[in-house]
């Protein structure tokens, strides 16, 4: 089979066998582009690590919720991006966290959220300030939640300066997973992001620091992967800056062994007070950021599922409860009941499996009634979670962008619609919004959608769809596909 | 002999507590404050004053 490489305006998108060829090519063992892994891609050991983690696992971010806790405030190095005033742009969006907390707080929030939200799986801590730096609060929060809440998975994003100091405590606190912010391995080009570090006992400017900082980190990813620790590299993409040299990056990761590299786009405004911000360093754009993710396929899997969340997000990728958790309202006294979260478990697992069948199934029915070299299309859905299509099109705040080809159904990214639809628009202009966010989009599924959006979206050239209202995305996409690309129902019928 | 923080320009970080030598830095309604009585702007230890050299934020751990 040709390679089909469909290219519309913001999005490129290779076909299955592209992108596993790619892969191969590269030595890569898994075709987990993306970690949305069934089992059969991955290892035993490996997947057990990340089957829970949403950010880790674009399976599991369809039923899992992260939160972090704000409670390392402290930071060893300067970026060009981030403004301590004004927190880290880059570490959590702008509007940053409402509250910082002693480890005693922050452990008796993670009981409140336990016991209201059971999906959740994770507690990261991610900024503001960095956590392996301020480690004594980092490690005094794990130690109070993992008392109390011993399945918890703890993580923690770091720079990697302080962190090889601490990464033998990581495994006898069982952490298995850390994210490494490595933006160059070129110091050259560090010198462009980092003007100083903190580095025994002295501050460090310019090539020294990026130096310094560069082996750290190098340090820090061959001590993680040695002793097993999974490692997500997130990057900031720069334009002009370490745009290009983020592939070289990737190269450099994926050899020493990171498990999952997201590149994010830098967030840049004036108003944030930045280094950038202020001297008019804009972020890329959708097609650029696709594009060096694309380029980069074949290297470190690439993680397309990133929200880049607030330093106190809680709750599934996509969705923020912090608000309803802030400190005010979390009890003085709180005490964990394991039972709602036990509860879902078993669910998950169930409805999960059932899935992962419902899959398999869909995909062979594909390949059996749609022409091997029938071309890819995207397809949205709207979706609070779990995997279904089971969100109003009014509701969504942002759609799940799926690719469907002969091969099967794959996550590709998701578009965010919320930043447009916060006030100041009527309903038609948001409407227009919407309509724009979905560009190059051929399908849209959801569980309702009014007649009049319908319409609106049908001039758009947008098929939105409600039939599958509460089905799995991935049986609903593939019908739609067959829909569309099927052979006639009377060879179909043959065949199978 | 000591340095003061200007309290407007602190981010409340704390980083420049853990990095006083004399644990002359503590946390105090809501904010950092150096014990003149304790600060010995890191003479002996260091070649700098720590809080001044690790605090993100310019001219804010600075002489009293």
């Amino acid at each position: 089979m040709a390679e089909n490489v469909v290219a519309l305006d913001s999005l490129q998108i290779a076909s299955r066998n592209a992108l596993t060829q790619a892969m191969e090519s590269d030595g890569c063992s898994s075709s987990s582009c993306g970690s949305s892994d069934a089992p059969e891609d991955m290892d035993p050991e490996t997947w057990a690590k990340v089957k829970d983690h949403p950010c880790y696992s674009e399976e599991a971010h369809h039923y899992f919720a992260r939160m972090h806790v704000a409670v390392a405030p402290a930071c060893n190095i300067q970026c060009n991006y981030c403004n301590r005033k004004y927190d880290c742009a880059n570490e959590s969006r702008p509007g940053v966290v409402s509250e910082r907390l002693t480890p005693e707080q922050a452990a008796r929030k993670v009981i409140a959220v336990a016991n209201e939200i059971p999906q959740l799986s994770v507690l990261g801590i991610a900024g503001p300030g960095d956590s392996a730096y301020d480690w004594r609060k980092t490690k005094e929060t794990f130690q109070r939640v993992q008392e109390q809440l011993p399945d918890i998975k703890l993580c923690l994003s770091t720079n990697g300066l302080a962190l090889p100091d601490h990464v033998d405590e990581l495994l006898d606190m069982n952490i298995d997973h850390v994210t490494l912010t490595i933006n160059m391995i070129d110091p050259q080009i560090g010198t462009e992001i980092y003007p100083w570090i903190f580095w025994e006992h002295k501050r460090r400017h310019g090539l020294e620091a990026s130096q310094i900082l560069h082996e750290r980190q190098m340090q820090s990813l061959d001590m993680l992967h040695e002793r097993g620790i999974l490692v997500k590299v997130n990057s900031v993409m720069i334009p002009g800056i370490n745009d290009k040299h983020l592939l070289e990056v990737n190269k450099e990761v994926k050899k020493r062994g990171a498990f999952l590299h997201n590149i994010m786009p830098l967030i840049s405004a004036a108003e944030f007070g930045t280094v950038f911000g202020l001297n008019g360093q804009r972020g890329p754009n959708a097609a650029e950021l696709k594009e060096l993710q694309d380029a980069c396929a074949g290297g470190a899997n690439l993680m397309r599922h990133c929200r880049q969340c607030r330093a106190d997000a809680v709750g599934l990728l996509g969705e923020d409860r912090g608000q309803e958790f802030t400190m005010d309202l979390v009890p003085d006294e709180v005490t964990y009941d394991p039972e709602k979260r036990e509860t879902y478990r078993e669910w998950v697992k169930k409805e999960r499996e059932d899935r992962r069948v419902a899959a398999e199934s869909a995909k062979a029915e594909t390949v059996a009634s749609v022409a091997e070299e029938a071309g890819a299309m995207l397809v949205a859905v709207a979706t609070k979670g779990g995997g279904r299509i089971n969100q109003h099109f009014g509701h969504a705040t942002e759609f799940q962008i799926f690719e469907v080809d002969a091969e099967g159904v794959r996550f590709v990214t998701h578009r965010r619609c919320d930043n447009y639809c916060v006030g100041g628009y009527g309903e038609e202009d948001k409407l227009e919004l919407v309509i724009k966010t979905l560009e190059g989009i051929d399908t849209i599924l959801c569980a309702k959608i009014g007649d009049c959006p319908r319409e609106d979206l049908a001039a758009a050239g947008i098929t939105a769809i409600q039939d599958y209202a509460y089905d799995y995305i991935e049986t609903a996409v593939s019908a739609v596909y067959r829909d569309r690309m099927g052979l006639p129902s009377a060879e179909t019928a043959e065949i199978a | 002999m000591a340095l003061q923080i200007i309290v407007p320009n602190c981010t409340v970080c704390g980083a420049c507590e853990f990095e006083c030598p004399n644990a002359a830095i503590s946390f105090k309604n809501d904010t950092y404050v150096i014990d003149p009585a304790l600060c010995t702007e890191c003479e002996g230890d260091y070649d700098s004053p720590q809080c001044a050299e690790v605090c993100p934020v310019p001219e804010t751990c600075v002489p009293a």
